[in-house]
């Protein structure tokens, strides 16, 4: 079980002026059980790549397939697949329209031909999955949230169609450190604890590198380096070549190592760095 | 499925049609529509087609793009042609049971669809080589004139000119909606006209919401920036008639006179 994309290629407004190549040969897996993050300048191809995924475009040139069946333009299969790939799109509170919480959840298992009782209790897991307390919550109005509690609002929505993978675009964008934070926390937690393969998109290594398996990193629409966020992360000049902001961690071990200091490269957490610089400190006051 | 709209877009590339000032473009645009009213004949036609076929090969831009924005009136045409075809009465030459096609109607019928074809052709050269802002500084400085009867000309341009800003943004945003509404399983193309309306309920709140959330902001922006209106307002372009719109202005002269020597002939 997986999602495959096999040497896709996808082009925008072909035959006009502004044809741009979005997506150029590109071929990835992600795994059932996985958590992968996808990395990328804006305009790398990044959110093109997901929207492939669960068949909201189709690639000009290339194949892709989702558990076996290749997405094509069959309706039926079509809203398989979106079930089976849930995508939650950057900024997703702007999905938000109905009169209360547990309506809006509604929709996505309403257009599923499911049991009312079923939705409802469909409605009722998702709110808790994203930490809610469903009775509180359910008859309160989209708009009267926060812009934290809006988002996770919105993903419950898209959880609430009982997705096998869940793709989230950018989840964190606009939100001030304590939402950001909240945010990272479910999703973790939804990875971990209710076993979704999850896919993270972002441009900021920073964010994802501790929390994904295996880091796909895009550039102008090419795979420019595939692999765990250590052996990404110990290749900092070549993200920092294609204008990908390498994070405080890696840059200050880096220095350090410049300066003669002998540490390990491979640090993902400030708690590791911490680590590191002691016992290096502690070598050279002996 | 805003990939076919072509009507009002621009096309920006460099070439003379671009350069030419807005408000001759804009006044040109005019005379070519009522030149094509004073037309009919045969002859006529050609040579406007021949003449439009000329501007269309000076500006650079695809034929096959100026054809594409006929597209969505494509019905338009369809039905004026067929009420021209039905409607004029005249020597009857072909009946199918009570429907009777004259001589005429099918002259008037063929003129106005081929009319109406180069009057969206001919319009949308405007919108296709002049930016959208230039084109409104132009409309601007083209009413000024009619201020003193109370015509709010800035005004109206500014307004002209956020809603175009605003287009291609809404189109995007639209399409964004739609796209996280698929997502969740929502269906926009299929079911009768009632299901469809329905389904067009979780795309149109959420875009009102943001078009609202937008002017507010917008408001306030352009407010953080003192602005006020037109009182004083400088412009970052002045317009200026150059060589080459006099030599456009000459050659559209010409252009006008040979409509009317046809007509008259």
């Amino acid at each position: 079980m997986s999602i495959r994309t096999e040497n896709i290629k996808y082009i925008y407004s072909e035959g006009t002026p502004f044809r741009t190549l979005a997506l150029d040969n590109v071929s990835v897996t992600i795994n059932q059980g996985e958590f992968v993050g996808i990395i990328g300048h804006t305009g790398s191809g990044k959110s093109t790549l997901i929207q492939l995924f669960n068949g909201l475009e189709l690639p000009t040139e290339g194949k892709v397939e989702v558990d076996g069946t290749i997405v094509g333009k069959d309706k039926k299969e079509l809203k398989l697949i979106r079930q089976t790939v849930g995508l939650v799109f950057q900024y997703p509170e702007y999905q938000l329209f109905e009169e209360t919480v547990a309506k809006d959840v509604a929709f996505g298992p309403m257009n599923l031909n499911i049991s009312q009782q079923e939705i409802d209790f469909r409605v009722k897991e998702a709110l808790e999955l994203v930490g809610f307390n469903y009775n509180k919550i359910k008859d309160v109005s989209p708009f009267e949230l926060s812009g934290g509690q809006k988002r996770r609002v919105a993903i419950a929505g898209v959880l609430a169609m009982k997705p096998q993978y869940l793709i989230l675009d950018e989840p964190t964008a606009g939100l001030d450190p304590a939402g950001r934070n909240e945010i990272f926390n479910q999703i973790k937690k939804l990875h971990e604890e209710s076993k979704f393969t999850v896919v993270l998109v972002s441009h900021s290594m920073e964010d994802i590198a501790k929390l994904v398996d295996r880091v796909i990193v895009l550039s102008k629409g090419k795979i420019h380096m595939e692999g765990s966020p250590k052996e990404i992360y110990s290749q900092a000049e070549e993200l920092e070549k294609i204008g990908l902001g390498i994070p405080q961690t890696a840059s200050i071990v880096r220095e350090l190592k410049n300066r003669g200091f002998n540490i390990k490269q491979d640090i993902l957490t400030i708690e590791e760095a911490k680590e590191e610089i002691l016992k290096e400190v502690r070598r050279r006051n002996v | 499925m805003f990939k076919n709209l072509t009507i009002g877009q621009h096309y920006p590339v460099d070439s003379p049609i671009h350069n030419l000032d807005p408000r001759l473009k804009i006044i040109m645009t005019f005379i070519f529509i009522i030149s094509l009213f004073l037309i009919e004949s045969f002859t006529g036609f050609i040579f406007v087609i021949i003449f439009l076929t000329v501007i269309i090969t000076i500006s650079k831009v695809p034929v096959k793009f100026v054809i594409k924005g006929l597209r969505p009136i494509l019905f338009i045409i369809l039905i004026t042609f067929i009420i021209n075809l039905l409607m004029t009465p005249g020597r009857v030459i072909y009946t199918i049971g009570v429907i009777k096609i004259t001589e005429e109607g099918l002259r008037q019928a063929g003129f106005m669809a081929v009319r109406l074809t180069l009057l969206i052709m001919g319009t949308s050269m405007l919108t296709l080589t002049t930016s959208p802002i230039i084109l409104t500084d132009g409309i601007e400085s083209l009413l000024k004139p009619f201020k003193r009867f109370g015509l709010p000309a800035h005004e109206l341009a500014m307004m002209m000119t956020i809603a175009l800003r605003f287009i291609p943004t809404l189109m995007e945003e639209t399409e964004k909606i739609m796209k996280a509404q698929k997502s969740r399983g929502a269906d926009f193309e299929s079911g009768n006209i009632m299901s469809r309306a329905k389904n067009l309920v979780p795309l149109l709140v959420p875009l009102f919401i943001s078009a609202f959330r937008r002017a507010d902001e917008l408001a306030m922006a352009m407010e953080a920036r003192c602005y006020r209106g037109g009182e004083n307002r400088t412009r970052m372009r002045q317009m200026k008639i150059s060589k080459g719109d006099y030599a456009a202005a000459f050659v559209f002269t010409v252009y006008f006179a040979a409509v009317l020597i046809i007509k008259i002939w």
